[in-house]
């Protein structure tokens, strides 16, 4: 059988840095291929290049055997390719119908047929989630239904291509359950599908085909049958499983921090948990499940409205970034760009700016006294850079989040919380920021781990608080944390 | 269906509906001739020109940006075309009108340009126009003024033709709001417009080109305010420089309170055209009221600081819900 | 790895850096006065003179005192559009006082302090009112000018103490008056704000990253308050230097300053979108536009046209680094 559509040697590079070296796939009709590789392998730019949101540098792109340069976003559909991305791309302040038909709404004459635009929305979202009101404002909808009205919009316009950038990260149990029919469905209808996911349990339960990237390169595809996740994590890592995480033994202290029945309204209720000396807490759950709106509140960036929060046996009030930090708490958020780096600003002023109060005098800059408190955490963290006047925004990603760890290092913190630390950077980034964990660990710091990737979590902390809709499920102990166990807490409802 | 008038009844719309009728009300007991159609028409026909231009000014605010060079675009078309009327009274309307629409969104498309192609924030390319047509003004005309009796009788006779007990410029701005209402809720274009506004970073992969968009606003912005060039001169029957100075800012105003969003994506026509006949009221009822004609700004500023506070208090954004709705 | 080619091409970067980001636009402005300069003294014989030279300080220290200001707040990512209504509103309340027959201090006193309350609106407007800086202020010019016109109508107030004349009037020593002295001091302190304080790293911060400078623990809504304040407070002395020049107060007085002084501030380099900006480049910008103004002047062109010149500049000016990055050079 030939591909509906086949890459072979694409390339990409942002500015000098290159995202897809050697980008190989092929799509096949009535099948649904998976595609496999770690945070930075390319997979993001594949997609991009595929639905014409970015120009490929070099390489063919073969669509129904014949060559194509895929022009724009709107070609792209032209071309019968669909795709759900990854972080919900919609528009809240426009009705769920007219998100869902955003690329291709119904026309009469010249003009946008709305009551199609509704019947239509209605008979689509009938299959997904029926509360979705098509005339609501999406505004005002959950993260998960958000993710529904991407894949009711992947629905919507007959692609024959259908691309799902990990489409169940937010998705319940059940919710998952359902997509995965729907797919099953629009496999067997002869549409070709690339699915992208995390979840081995997943993949094996919906592929029919593999492809792994490593390092911007495809490294190989093939038929699923036959195939472990073993071998498939080998290829993505390119080297055995076990190596992965480097988990320290450290002996765990007293406690540091307690919390009681936080609750804001709305997001989250009767979170209560503790995290002591040397230990790191990992908070599993899906993606908006309420995990960074509890560690807002440990921040004081959005304070809890009930419950209270212990530091060292005593009760504190922290409804303020300035009062955390004063009390020894510091957070690497999840969103880099938006909220933890100062982009434009130089990696020098970067890591001092939180404890600017330690190198000022009578409020002074002192060049000196930034320099000896940046340079020394730059180098533990092995930031690569030309010197610390060097902007943020010219480093990679992984990059500027050991510059964002290193803001908050300088700050001597006694909690860190670090809100999905590994998120979007590459392997051997990742492997630095899990030994530097370790290391904090080991020098007494009660570390919080936010995390949406299961072998993270299960590989360095000593114990897993699970969240679901806002809700604690439990806390495991490591001793007793399996790989089923924990996704079973997240999703089931 | 009586859901979805309930639904229509908790739109800021219906809101700024009640507020204008109320302040009406407010009114008519204590000035009956408030109310009397010829006073109401008067009152459409002094709001008219607010109207239109807030109608391009939406589309801009729409597309995140702001256009503080209307004002001045206004004064250079109106100036212009009074010129050519002076000179050439024999060349009739049509000219007029269409030299204006031109001129005016030829101007408007400098600014569209310099944010599409060299994406310049457009509050720094409508500040450098604004100060730039503002002196273009002043160079066409050296300083002149163009009195009514420079006027041709057409020129000065077409704003004012009544049909059906309403001003020509009335009609104009009632014909312009349905238009741009049909553009904005009909076309593709259109709701364009809205999606690259409301988040471009998501426009751009559902294939919509912003910049292209916003340049849209700022052509369909300046060919209005050209319009309301020849029809501002006509009005007042006058052109010279100073003409509608700081007037963009009203614009602006009446856009604001009529729930346009400054952040961009937010705002509809019905709302805009309820703003501006809100600030029209105020101003039109003020002197009957027995308020001194200078205190007529301070009350303005209340009214526009008032209603944009309120309306940042509703468009706050509000928790995602995570927690799962328990049966009540 | 792809890191490698990475920090190659950033080291080429910074080290061409110092003349692209910070020499070269102060540089350039630097050129552009020396160009004026000359055109100016070659266009007058007596633009060279000592007296002449002080005029062109005069006519534009007043704005420039609130171009410092702005710079600041415009570096945190907002900006005050209302500066020249409460530059009216302080005259009037100024002219007020000394009617009552207050003295000096107090009529100076009162200006001021009518500045930095209006400043305090529109902060409250912007940090606790959550409305968007520019149309907060859009709101407060027509309500601060409003308020003057309420209270003063078409009518003129002339009568001020002795001894008030001097401060936009009056020179310290020669031809250097007190405008000019009050801007190069009020410059200095501006310049080390800026450059050499925990302060001036928090307001770029701010406008570089509000969100990760609030997580950074700076307390934002607090700093730009302040900002708001100080910009009042600068409109406010602007008042009393040009209430005292002209002698006397109109409710119609620095209309349309707001935008020049904005122009100003651009003009000298700083990111209307926040986040980037030196004060010595809006001193370059302030004393540029000063010998342009007079230049034109001596020349005898009338003032509306110089709007022209000043809007081109400021065009130009943001508009040819821009075309240079998208269409000169390499491709971002």
């Amino acid at each position: 059988m030939q591909p509906i559509l086949s890459l072979d040697g694409v390339a990409k590079s942002y500015g000098g840095v290159k995202a897809l070296t050697s980008g190989a796939l092929d799509l096949y009709c009535g099948q649904v291929t998976a595609l496999l590789g770690e945070n930075g392998a390319g997979k993001s730019t594949l997609v991009k290049i595929i639905t014409g949101i970015v120009h490929a540098d070099g390489g063919t792109i073969t669509l129904d055997g014949k060559p194509v340069v895929i022009e724009s976003a709107e070609h792209a559909r032209s071309l019968g390719i669909s795709a759900i991305f990854q972080e919900p791309v919609v528009f809240d302040a426009l009705t769920v119908a007219e998100n869902i038909f955003i690329t291709g709404r119904p026309l009469k004459g010249r003009s946008v047929d709305w009551p199609t635009m509704m019947r239509r929305s209605r008979e689509i979202l009938a299959e997904l989630d029926p509360s979705i009101d098509p005339a609501m404002v999406l505004g005002r909808l959950s993260v998960a239904q958000r993710h529904l009205v991407q894949i009711a919009r992947a629905l919507s316009n007959d692609a024959r291509i259908v691309i799902m950038d990990e489409p169940t990260a937010a998705l319940s149990h059940r919710e998952a359950e359902e997509l995965f029919a729907i797919t099953r469905r629009l496999r067997d209808e002869g549409r070709a599908i690339l699915f992208i996911s995390h979840k081995f349990e997943e993949v094996f339960a919906l592929c029919d085909r593999y492809a792994v990237f490593r390092d911007g390169a495809g490294v190989g595809q093939g038929t699923l049958q036959g195939m472990s996740s073993e071998r498939l994590i080998t290829l993505m890592v390119g080297r055995p499983v076990d190596q992965v995480f480097p988990k320290q033994v450290v002996a765990i202290g007293e406690e540091v921090l307690r919390v009681e029945a936080l609750g804001r309204c709305l997001e989250y209720e009767n979170v209560s948990f503790d995290v002591r000396r040397g230990e790191i807490l990992g908070v599993y759950g899906l993606i908006g499940a309420g995990r960074s709106e509890v560690m807002h509140a440990l921040f004081g960036t959005a304070p809890a409205e009930t419950g209270r929060i212990v530091l060292n046996g005593e009760t504190v009030s922290i409804r303020s970034a300035q009062q955390a930090i004063a009390h020894g708490i510091g957070l690497v958020p999840e969103d880099r760009q938006r909220q933890g780096a100062h982009l434009r600003l130089a990696i020098g002023d970067n890591i001092t700016l939180p404890s600017l109060g330690r190198t000022t005098r009578g409020g002074f800059l002192s060049a000196r006294r930034e320099r000896e408190q940046a340079a020394p955490l730059a180098e533990q963290l092995g930031v690569k850079m030309s010197g610390l006047r060097q902007r943020v925004e010219d480093l990679s990603g992984g990059n500027q989040q050991k510059v964002v760890i290193a803001k908050w290092l300088a700050t001597a913190p006694r909690v860190l919380i670090l809100d999905e630390p590994t998120k979007g950077i590459d392997v051997g980034a990742k492997a630095q920021v899990h030994r530097l964990m370790g290391e904090l660990a080991a020098k007494g710091v009660a570390i919080i781990m936010v995390s949406s990737e299961l072998p993270e979590v299960l590989g360095m902390a000593d114990r897993i608080m699970v969240m679901r809709r806002g809700l604690v499920q439990g806390i495991v102990p490591r001793s007793e944390a399996t790989p089923e166990r924990i996704v079973k807490m997240a999703t089931d409802a | 269906m009586p859901e979805s008038f309930l639904r229509l009844l908790r739109t800021r719309e219906a809101g700024l509906l009640g507020l204008n009728l109320l302040l009406l009300a407010a009114i008519a007991p204590f000035f009956p001739a408030f109310l009397r159609p010829g006073s109401l028409a008067g009152l459409l026909d002094d709001t008219a020109l607010l109207i239109l231009l807030a109608l391009g000014e939406m589309l801009v605010l729409l597309t995140r940006g702001v256009d503080l060079s209307i004002a001045a675009n206004l004064a250079f078309t109106g100036m212009v075309v009074a010129l050519l009327d002076q000179y050439h009274p024999g060349l009739g309307l049509a000219p007029v009108l269409i030299l204006s629409v031109l001129m005016g969104a030829a101007l408007g498309a400098v600014n569209g340009l310099l944010v599409w192609r060299l994406r310049i924030p457009s509050i720094v390319v409508t500040l450098g126009t604004l100060s730039i047509y503002r002196g273009a003004v002043y160079l066409a005309s050296g300083g002149r003024w163009v009195n009514s009796n420079q006027m041709s009788p057409q020129f000065l006779a077409f704003v004012r033709l009544q049909l059906g007990g309403v001003s020509m410029l009335s009609w104009i701005a009632i014909a312009c709001a349905v238009l741009v209402a049909l553009f904005l809720r009909r076309s593709v274009r259109g709701r364009d417009l809205y999606a690259a506004g409301n988040n471009p970073s998501a426009a751009l992969y559902a294939g919509i080109d912003v910049g292209v968009m916003q340049f849209s606003a700022f052509l369909i912005a300046g060919a209005i305010a050209g319009l309301c060039g020849y029809l501002w001169v006509s009005r007042y029957a006058v052109a010279y420089t100073d003409v509608a100075s700081g007037f963009e800012l009203q614009v602006i105003a009446a856009c604001v309170i009529g729930g346009v969003s400054i952040s961009g994506g937010v705002g509809s026509v019905a709302g805009v055209v309820l703003g501006a006949l809100f600030l029209g009221i105020i101003k039109n009822a003020l002197p009957l009221v027995g308020v001194s004609p200078f205190f007529q700004m301070a009350v303005s500023g209340v009214v526009i600081t008032g209603a944009v506070l309120i309306n940042a208090r509703g468009t706050q954004a509000s928790a995602l819900r995570i927690l799962e709705r328990r049966p009540a | 790895m792809s890191d490698v080619s990475l920090s190659a091409r950033s080291k080429a970067r910074v080290t061409r850096r110092p003349w692209h980001a910070l020499v070269r636009w102060e540089t350039l402005l630097v050129l552009a006065i020396l160009v004026d300069f000359a055109i100016n003294a070659h266009a007058s014989p007596y633009f060279l003179d000592p007296w002449t030279l002080s005029d062109v300080t005069v006519s534009v220290a007043e704005k420039a005192v609130v171009a410092l200001a702005m710079a600041f707040l415009v570096m945190a990512g907002e900006i005050d559009i209302s500066v020249g209504g409460i530059i009216a509103l302080a005259s009037v309340s100024m002219g007020l006082v000394a009617r009552a027959g207050l003295p000096l201090p107090l009529v100076v006193a009162s200006g001021i302090a009518t500045g930095l309350l209006a400043g305090c609106v529109n902060g409250a407007l912007v940090t606790i009112g959550r409305v968007p800086s520019i149309v907060a202020t859009i709101g407060t010019m027509t309500l601060f000018r409003g308020i003057a016109y309420a209270v003063l109508g078409d009518g003129v107030l002339k009568t001020y103490p002795p001894g008030f004349a001097w401060l936009g009037q009056g020179s310290v020593a020669g031809p250097v008056s007190f405008e000019l002295v009050l801007f190069v001091a009020l410059a200095a302190v501006a310049i080390v704000l800026r450059h050499a304080t925990a302060f001036g790293r928090r307001v770029v911060a701010t406008g570089s990253n509000p969100e990760a400078s609030r997580m950074s623990g700076i307390a934002t809504d607090r700093l730009r308050f302040a900002l708001f304040v100080a910009v009042g407070t600068a409109a406010g002395l602007a008042s009393v230097l040009l209430t005292s020049r002209l002698g006397s107060t109109r409710p119609s007085i620095a209309q349309g300053w707001e935008l020049e002084i904005i122009t100003m501030v651009i003009l000298g380099g700083v990111a209307i979108e926040g986040g980037i900006g030196t004060i010595p480049g809006v001193v370059l910008a302030a004393i540029l536009m000063g010998l342009v103004t007079f230049g034109l002047g001596l020349l005898n062109v009338p003032g509306i046209v110089m709007s022209v010149v000043t809007g081109t500049m400021l065009i130009v000016v943001v508009a040819v680094p821009a075309a240079l990055r998208r269409y000169g050079g390499g491709r971002q």
